[in-house]
C-alpha cells in the first residue's frame, strides 16, 4: 500500500475568495462569543444559511441549471474551510451541500434534481441524512426501515435515530429496504427523497448530554411517498451510499470541530515566552498544516475522479484524534476556574468542548470502522 | 511526475535494492563505508538531482529530486545521498565548485571563527554530530550567514556515531580557505534556522522508513501464526497497523509538503511542520511495530531495528519535535490574537508546484 497525497494546487482565484468570504464572516459574526462559534458546524440559523446562498456559495461546484454555480472545488474547500474555522452556523446548509446536492446530482431524477438543488442552493431547502437505526448504527447493512413498493409508490415504515438537524430540515435522503430482510444485508437496499412534511412522518428530539439538540429519531408510520422519490436504482443503495463516505469522511470538519477552543488558546496564552506552551501549540499546528494537506489531496483526487476512500479514512481517523485532543492540551497549559462558568468565560468554551469531543470519533464512522476500512486496506481483512 | 523524475526514482529503487540492501545497511552501521555502493550511486547521477540541467543535473523538480531522499531512507539511507544532494543544491546556488565524491554538511558550533585572513578566509572552531564526515571529501560548514567549502583533509575528524551506530562525527576546524571557497549562505537557507538544511532530509528519510516499517510489520503479522491462525486476524491487531499506516501516511504527506514548499515563502514553517509531525509519527509507528513483531523483532538478527533505531536517532537530528514546535509555536503566538488560522492556511501558499 502506497499512500499519496498529492498536492492540491492553488489558484490566486480561490485565494481573492478566502479574502472575500473572511469579510464576510468577518461582518456577519461580529460579537459572536466563541461558545456560540464552538457549536462549529452543529450551529443553525437559517437567516444565515440564507446569506450565504445569496453569495452563491451553496451548491458551488453544481450545474447553473439546478442554482448551482458552476466554480471549482477548491473554490467549495476555501469557503467551508473559512466558515468552520470561523465557527459560523453552517448546520443548515452544509450536509445538502456536502453530501445530498453530489448524491442527486449524481443519482438522482430529473424531476429531483430540479426540484430540490435550487432551493438547497439558495440556502431556502435543508436536508437531513436518514442512515442510522436503533439497531444499525456502526452495522449500517442491519437497517430495518422498509419501504414497501405500492401503487402509489411506497409505503415507509421504522424508525432513524441520530439523525441531525432533521428538526430544520424540509428532505430526508432515507436509506431503507424495498425488499427482503436485514439477513440480506446489502442487497435490497435503497435511497428515498423523502418530503418530511409527509403524513405519517413524526420528528422527536434527542437532547445530547451537554443539553443540546441537534439529533432527533425520526418515525415513519405507514408514510407513504410517491414512486418518484427514488433516487437511483432499486436495490442500488447500498454503493450509492458507499459513494458518498469519501466525501463525508475527509473534508476540513473532521478536523476542525474544535477550532474555537484552540483560536481561545492562542488567544489566551498571548505572546508567551514559555517554551512548553509554545511547542504545545506548535505541535498542533504542525499536525493542522498536515492534515489540511492530506483534505485538500482527498479533495483533489475525488475533482479528478479518483478513489482516495482510504486516504480519506485516514483524515478521519487522524483529524477526531486532532480535534479530541485539544481540550486537554488547553487544559495542560492554562489553570481554570472550576466555578466561573460565565457564558463567555475561557472554562465555559473547555467545558463546552470537553462534553463535545467524544461524538468526534463516533459520528461519519467510528475509529474503529474507520481502523477496519484501513486494515482492509492493508490486505489483512 | 516527470518522466526523469519517474526514471531516476525507479533507478534509485533498484540501486538500493540491489546495491545497498539489508547486508549493506548492517555493514554502515558497524562503521563500513560502502564504496562500491556509492560509486553506483555517483555514476547514476543522484547527487546531482537537485540541480538544474546547466549545474549538472536533469532539471526535475525540486520535490522530485527530493523524493529520492524518501526512497533512500526507505532503505534505511546506508549512504549519504540526502546530505550530498543538500550540499551539492547549495554549492551551485551559492556558485561554487561541487563536491568530490561524498558530502555533508556541517554547522560551525559556538565560538568558531571565519574571519579574514591576509587574502584568504580562516576556519576555526569545531562541529558535532556531523553525519557521515569522516567519509566525505567536502564538508560544507555553515557560519553565521556565510558558507565554506572545505575539504576534509584539512579537517581533523573524531569519528562518533550515532545510536543505531551511523557515522556523526566531531569535526576540528582551524583552516585557511581560498576566497572561492566561501559564499553567502544561499536561498532558501537562514542563519537563524541552520538546522533547516538537515531538517528536511530527515523528515523524508523518516516518512521513507516509517513505510518500509509499515510493509514489514503487516507482513509479519500475516505470517505468524498464533492461536491457529495469522496475528493479522485479530481486531486488536489490525487496529494497531492501522494507527500505524496513518502515522505513516501523515508522516509522508507532512514531508513531501516541505518538499513542495522549498524555495518558497512559507518553507520554514513547511520545514517545521514536517520535522515535527514526523519525528511524533516516527514514535508511535516503531512502537507498534515492535510489538507487534513481539520477541523477534527486539533481536539484532531481525531487520526491523535497522529502520526504527534509524527513525529514533533521525527525530532528534536537526532539531527534534519539541524544537520545531517550538519554533513554530513561537511564530504563532506572536502574529498575535488572530493570526492563528491565516498562519495555518499560509503555510501552503507558495512554492507550492502543481
Amino acid at each position: 500500500m502506497d499512500l499519496k497525497y498529492p498536492a492540491a494546487p492553488r489558484s490566486a482565484r480561490s485565494e481573492a475568495l478566502r479574502e472575500e468570504v473572511r469579510d464576510f464572516l468577518a461582518r456577519e459574526l461580529e460579537g459572536v462569543p466563541p461558545i456560540v462559534r464552538a457549536r462549529s458546524w452543529n450551529g443553525f440559523d437559517a437567516g444565515f444559511s440564507r446569506k450565504v446562498g445569496a453569495r452563491g456559495w451553496i451548491g458551488m461546484t453544481w450545474p447553473k441549471a439546478y442554482g448551482g454555480h458552476e466554480r471549482g472545488n477548491s473554490e467549495r474547500y476555501v469557503v467551508l474551510e473559512e466558515m468552520l474555522a470561523a465557527g459560523a452556523p453552517v448546520g443548515g446548509h452544509w450536509i445538502a451541500d456536502r453530501q445530498t446536492g453530489p448524491l442527486l446530482l449524481k443519482f438522482g431524477t430529473e424531476a429531483q434534481k430540479r426540484a430540490v438543488l435550487p432551493r438547497i442552493a439558495a440556502g431556502e431547502a435543508f436536508a437531513c441524512i436518514g442512515m442510522s437505526e436503533p439497531d444499525a448504527g456502526s452495522d449500517l447493512a442491519a437497517i430495518r426501515t422498509r419501504a414497501e413498493p405500492i401503487a402509489e409508490g411506497f409505503r415507509i415504515s421504522g424508525t432513524k435515530l441520530w439523525t441531525t438537524q432533521a428538526h430544520h430540515a424540509q428532505f430526508m435522503i432515507l436509506l431503507c429496504r424495498t425488499s427482503g430482510t436485514p439477513a440480506d444485508r446489502h442487497a435490497g437496499v435503497s435511497q428515498l427523497l423523502v418530503d418530511l412534511a409527509t403524513p405519517g412522518i413524526t420528528i422527536r428530539p434527542i437532547v445530547d448530554l451537554a443539553g443540546e439538540h441537534h439529533f432527533n429519531e425520526v418515525i415513519f408510520e405507514d408514510a407513504v411517498v410517491p414512486a418518484d422519490a427514488l433516487v437511483g436504482r432499486m436495490g442500488d443503495g447500498w454503493k450509492q451510499v458507499m459513494s458518498e463516505l469519501a466525501y463525508e469522511r475527509s473534508g476540513p470538519e473532521r478536523f476542525l470541530s474544535s477550532m474555537a477552543l484552540l483560536v481561545a488558546l492562542v488567544r489566551a496564552l498571548g505572546d508567551r515566552p514559555d517554551v512548553a506552551a509554545q511547542a504545545a501549540i506548535g505541535r498542533l499546528a504542525a499536525h493542522l498544516i498536515t492534515l489540511r494537506h492530506m483534505s485538500r489531496a482527498v479533495a483533489w483526487m475525488l475533482e479528478r475522479g479518483e478513489d482516495p476512500a482510504l486516504q480519506a479514512t485516514i483524515v478521519k481517523d487522524l483529524g477526531a484524534l486532532f480535534e479530541q485532543e485539544i481540550p486537554d492540551v488547553a487544559r495542560a497549559l492554562i489553570d481554570v476556574d472550576p466555578m466561573n462558568e460565565a457564558g463567555d468565560s475561557f472554562r465555559a468554551l473547555l467545558a463546552y468542548t470537553v462534553a463535545n469531543v467524544p461524538s468526534f470519533s463516533l459520528r461519519g464512522g467510528t475509529r474503529e470502522i474507520l481502523r477496519g476500512i484501513i486494515a482492509r486496506g492493508l490486505g489483512i481483512r | 511526475m516527470s518522466e526523469t523524475g519517474d526514471m531516476l526514482a525507479a533507478t534509485a529503487t533498484r540501486l538500493f535494492e540491489t546495491r545497498l540492501g539489508e547486508a549493506a545497511v548492517r555493514a554502515s552501521r558497524q562503521g563500513q563505508w560502502l564504496a562500491s555502493g556509492w560509486a553506483a550511486v555517483e555514476e547514476s547521477g543522484l547527487p546531482l538531482a537537485l540541480l538544474s540541467e546547466e549545474e549538472g543535473g536533469f532539471g526535475i523538480r525540486i520535490s522530485e529530486a527530493l523524493d529520492l531522499v524518501r526512497i533512500g531512507g526507505s532503505f534505511a539511507s546506508p549512504v549519504p545521498l540526502g546530505e550530498t544532494m543538500i550540499a551539492n543544491f547549495m554549492l551551485a546556488r551559492a556558485g561554487l565548485e561541487l563536491a568530490e565524491g561524498p558530502a555533508t554538511i556541517a554547522l560551525l558550533g559556538a565560538g568558531g571563527s571565519l574571519d579574514p585572513a591576509g587574502g584568504d578566509c580562516r576556519l576555526r572552531g569545531e562541529a558535532r554530530h556531523v553525519p557521515w564526515a569522516r567519509h566525505c571529501g567536502t564538508i560544507l560548514v555553515i557560519a553565521g550567514e556565510r558558507l565554506a567549502r572545505v575539504a576534509s583533509t584539512g579537517v581533523t575528524i573524531h569519528p562518533q556515531a550515532g545510536a543505531c551506530g551511523l557515522p556523526r562525527d566531531r569535526l576540528e576546524f582551524d583552516v585557511a580557505l581560498e576566497p572561492a571557497a566561501v559564499a553567502p549562505l544561499p536561498r532558501p537557507f537562514t542563519s537563524d534556522h541552520p538546522l533547516a538544511v538537515g531538517a528536511l532530509v530527515r523528515a523524508l528519510e523518516i516518512a521513507g522508513a516509517l513505510q518500509r516499517i509499515v510493509e514489514l510489520t503487516v507482513s509479519y503479522a500475516s505470517e505468524r501464526v498464533q492461536f491457529g491462525r495469522p496475528i493479522a486476524k485479530q481486531q486488536a491487531v489490525q487496529q494497531q497497523l492501522a494507527v500505524l499506516a496513518g502515522q505513516a501516511a501523515a508522516a509522508r504527506a507532512a514531508a513531501e509538503l516541505a518538499a513542495l514548499a522549498f524555495d518558497g515563502d512559507q518553507w520554514l514553517t513547511a520545514v517545521a511542520a514536517a520535522k515535527s509531525r514526523t519525528g511524533e509519527a516516527a514514535g508511535i509507528a516503531a512502537a507498534i511495530a515492535h510489538q507487534v513483531h513481539g520477541a523477534i523483532g527486539f533481536t539484532e538478527e531481525h531487520r526491523l531495528h535497522l529502520f526504527t533505531r534509524a527513525v529514533w536517532d533521525w527525530r532528534d537530528e536537526f532539531g527534534s519535535e519539541r524544537h520545531w514546535q517550538a519554533m513554530l509555536g513561537a511564530r504563532i503566538l506572536a502574529a498575535g490574537n488572530d493570526g492563528f488560522w491565516s498562519f495555518i492556511t499560509a503555510a501552503e501558499a507558495d512554492g507550492v508546484e502543481v
